[in-house]
């Protein structure tokens, strides 16, 4: 057992309120330089919808992610051969017009105008090519567009679904829709690391954090192609690769990432799993309906004695599996079961977890009345508004047992908790849908707790990893003595 | 007057090649030690993909092809030889090298149309892009040139070309063998010498970062800030 931490992420949709305050909050640390200005890091996509960029996770059209080919795991846009022929001109490669092209207004023209009958306007100007531009696209483009002919019928996650349940998304007045924020996965089995053909991208050992080495980095463009996700971005200006980095300055100094700590509807959980390293392309390599079960089989109990032994010779220290053995995002993934990888079909192991929607899936009452609480226990699950195959599509690879079982369990929380406080269930009732859902009423309590009432140290437990700290006691002070930063930035000086 | 020709060539070909290679390899060395962050392909492909493949597929092919038929002829040039003594082997080998110097001039033509027309693209060009670019159109369309106008360049490449650039590396310059050649053999010679100079400067510098350990490198990437010691 070879033990490795990861920090890991729960997003929990039925709390996202879709104001993308995580977006603006990285954009505005992270991405405001010329050449990312397209990058979203963190963006948040209306499902169903087209996503960012468009139609992201189409892989026969992107060719991003892993497939198992004769008994072996390989990515889908590179191999040893292709690394070669894929050099000059990478057949995968999204271009910007897969994103939009990033403007900005001609603001002066409103002062500068000439006296006239008309009104200036301020007209939008490319900022690639600084010229006046057409805008025909956004980072959010869809947003809110559910029963959109253009762009939510477009959503890949409709594959597999009949006409009715098609039609039944975007019935006119009852249509519906979600949201699904996204950031890096910072995966287990990256295909963006396993692409790079000069391994600039690599993976953080003590945390797992997925980066991008920006002075190895060549521009050959694989990660970009390689990643189903389509979270590794190009920069046009400097020709460099460019991704989510978790915050890791943030978390190094023990604060939560911008996108979770400004996160208005606190959907956002942030902890420490272990998990066994040895197993990644065993588990990675599983039939697509296991991939859900074998993908949370990797992760390990930080409370198991023989985890802990293992953890402490593979050199994960004490503090880090104390935060492990407090980790929110433990309890979602492996004790409750109600978090899901999205679309673990890519075999990427994305280790940012969803708990699955429950508000459009449970309004499922014919007439205009939207119920919440129905009667017939958990059979709306099935005949949901947001059919279980679509949930099947982004949480299951296809599979809906596992979107179901998050679905019933978190159901019967909510009728064990209206017992508990409206009364209008009764417990008898109450108590029977939790053993049906394979939840005793302690856990439901405690996932009450943590999803309505957490607090922020509740959300983020943070392993103490400050690193700066860290480098002070392994090399001493002195050598960095009148540095003026870190990495390539060349301090200041006089003259050239 | 009867001097100065000499006295020239001396220059082109016997100290310009020693002046660009010691600049190649510092130059180089020192970039890649001091600026790592510019050694880069500097890809364009992002802002725009279907011209880019038409252009730098054939640019790339053709050249990395034409290159490697130099360096063997350079390395075995009896090979070569005895090789071209049947007429139709050598035609075949002419008619190979010929079409893929055509396939570089277009590539470079088209990877040069695609830079001046794209506004996205033309954004991100530099002025050295363009010298980099025309001092390479320049090689490959003297090459075909030389190709078309003094045919068997594969056998006399190896005749005489070959003692010329094996007597640099012996650091005995024989710059007469190269006296009677045409001045696009010239032209040819000289800019490629030029070239060589200007790589470590421009963005030909990715050449020398070709990703060869890809081939054998492990599938995943794990960097430790400091790597524990694993009880074993």
């Amino acid at each position: 057992m070879n033990v490795r931490s990861q920090v890991s992420m729960v997003f929990h949709l039925d709390k996202c309120i879709g104001c993308h305050t995580c977006s603006v909050a990285c954009k505005n640390i992270w991405t405001d330089r010329k050449g990312t200005e397209y990058m979203w890091w963190n963006n948040v996509e209306t499902k169903p919808g087209t996503g960012y960029p468009t139609q992201w996770e189409d892989q026969d059209k992107f060719n991003g992610g892993w497939q198992v080919q004769d008994g072996k795991l390989q990515l889908r846009s590179m191999s040893k051969a292709k690394s070669v022929t894929n050099l000059f001109h990478h057949p995968n490669m999204p271009t910007l017009d897969d994103y939009y092209h990033p403007w900005t207004y001609d603001y002066q023209h409103l002062f500068n105008a000439p006296e006239g009958t008309d009104q200036p306007t301020a007209r939008p100007i490319s900022m690639v090519t600084g010229e006046p531009c057409e805008i025909n696209a956004g980072p959010n483009w869809d947003d809110d567009l559910g029963g959109s002919p253009v762009y939510a019928e477009s959503d890949p996650n409709l594959a597999g679904l009949t006409i009715e349940q098609r039609q039944q998304l975007s019935a006119v007045e009852r249509l519906v829709f979600f949201y699904f924020p996204r950031i890096c996965n910072h995966c287990l089995n990256p295909a963006c690391v396993a692409a790079c053909p000069s391994g600039a991208l690599y993976k953080r050992g003590e945390d797992g954090i997925v980066l991008v080495d920006q002075t190895r980095c060549r521009a050959w463009r694989a990660c970009i192609a390689a990643c189903p996700y389509k979270k590794v971005y190009f920069n046009w200006h400097t020709g460099k690769s460019e991704k989510c980095i978790l915050c890791f300055p943030r978390l190094e100094t023990g604060q939560a990432p911008a996108c979770f700590h400004s996160c208005v509807g606190r959907i956002r959980y942030l902890g420490v799993l272990l998990y066994d390293a040895d197993r990644i392309e065993a588990v990675a390599s599983s039939p697509a309906e296991d991939l859900v079960e074998a993908h949370r089989s990797i992760v390990l109990d930080p409370s198991d004695p023989a985890v802990i032994a293992a953890a402490r010779a593979s050199g994960v220290h004490d503090s880090v599996i104390d935060a492990a053995q407090r980790s929110p995002v433990y309890k979602f993934v492996k004790i409750w079961k109600i978090a899901l990888p999205p679309h673990i079909e890519f075999r990427t192991l994305p280790m940012l977890f969803y708990v699955p929607p429950m508000a459009p899936v449970m309004a499922n009452r014919t007439g205009a009345v939207v119920d919440g609480v129905s009667t017939d226990l958990f059979s709306d699950i099935d005949d949901s508004r947001v059919p279980l195959q679509f949930l099947a599509n982004l949480f299951g690879a296809g599979h809906g047992g596992p979107v179901k079982y998050a679905l019933r369990k978190q159901k019967a929380v909510r009728w064990y908790r209206r017992a508990v406080t409206v009364g209008d269930v009764d417990m008898a009732t109450a108590e029977r849908m939790l053993r049906e859902a394979d939840c005793s009423p302690e856990e439901a309590e405690a996932i009450y707790r943590l999803t309505s009432l957490c607090t922020f140290d509740d959300r983020f437990v943070i392993p103490p990893m400050q690193r700066e700290q860290a480098l002070e006691m392994l090399e001493g002070p002195e050598p960095h003595k009148q540095g003026a930063g870190f990495g390539f930035i060349a301090g200041p000086k006089r003259g050239v | 007057m009867t001097n100065v020709a000499p006295l020239f060539d001396m220059f082109l070909f016997g100290a310009l090649p020693y002046v660009a290679l010691a600049l190649f390899v510092i130059a180089s060395v020192v970039r890649y030690r001091m600026m790592p962050y510019t050694y880069s392909s500097l890809s364009s492909q992002f802002l725009e993909n279907r011209q880019h493949f038409w252009a730098l597929v054939p640019l790339h092919y053709g050249i990395l092809t034409v290159l490697a038929g130099h360096l063997i002829a350079f390395l075995f040039p009896r090979e070569v030889l005895a090789w071209n003594g049947r007429p139709v082997r050598l035609y075949i080998l002419e008619v190979t090298a010929l079409a893929f110097g055509v396939m570089t001039v277009i590539g470079l033509v088209a990877a040069m149309v695609r830079r001046h027309s794209v506004p996205a693209i033309a954004r991100v060009t530099t002025g050295r892009d363009w010298i980099v670019l025309s001092l390479l159109l320049l090689q490959a369309a003297s090459g075909v040139m030389v190709a078309v106008l003094y045919p068997w360049g594969a056998s006399w490449y190896a005749a005489i070309a070959v003692p010329y650039l094996r007597s640099l590396f012996t650091l005995t310059p024989d710059v007469t063998i190269l006296a009677a050649m045409p001045w696009l053999i010239k032209l040819h010679i000289v800019n490629a010498f030029v070239l060589l100079a200007l790589a470590p400067f421009s963005r030909l510098v990715h050449v020398l970062v070709a990703p060869v350990p890809y081939l054998w490198r492990k599938t995943q990437v794990a960097r430790w800030y400091r790597r524990p010691k694993v009880a074993q």
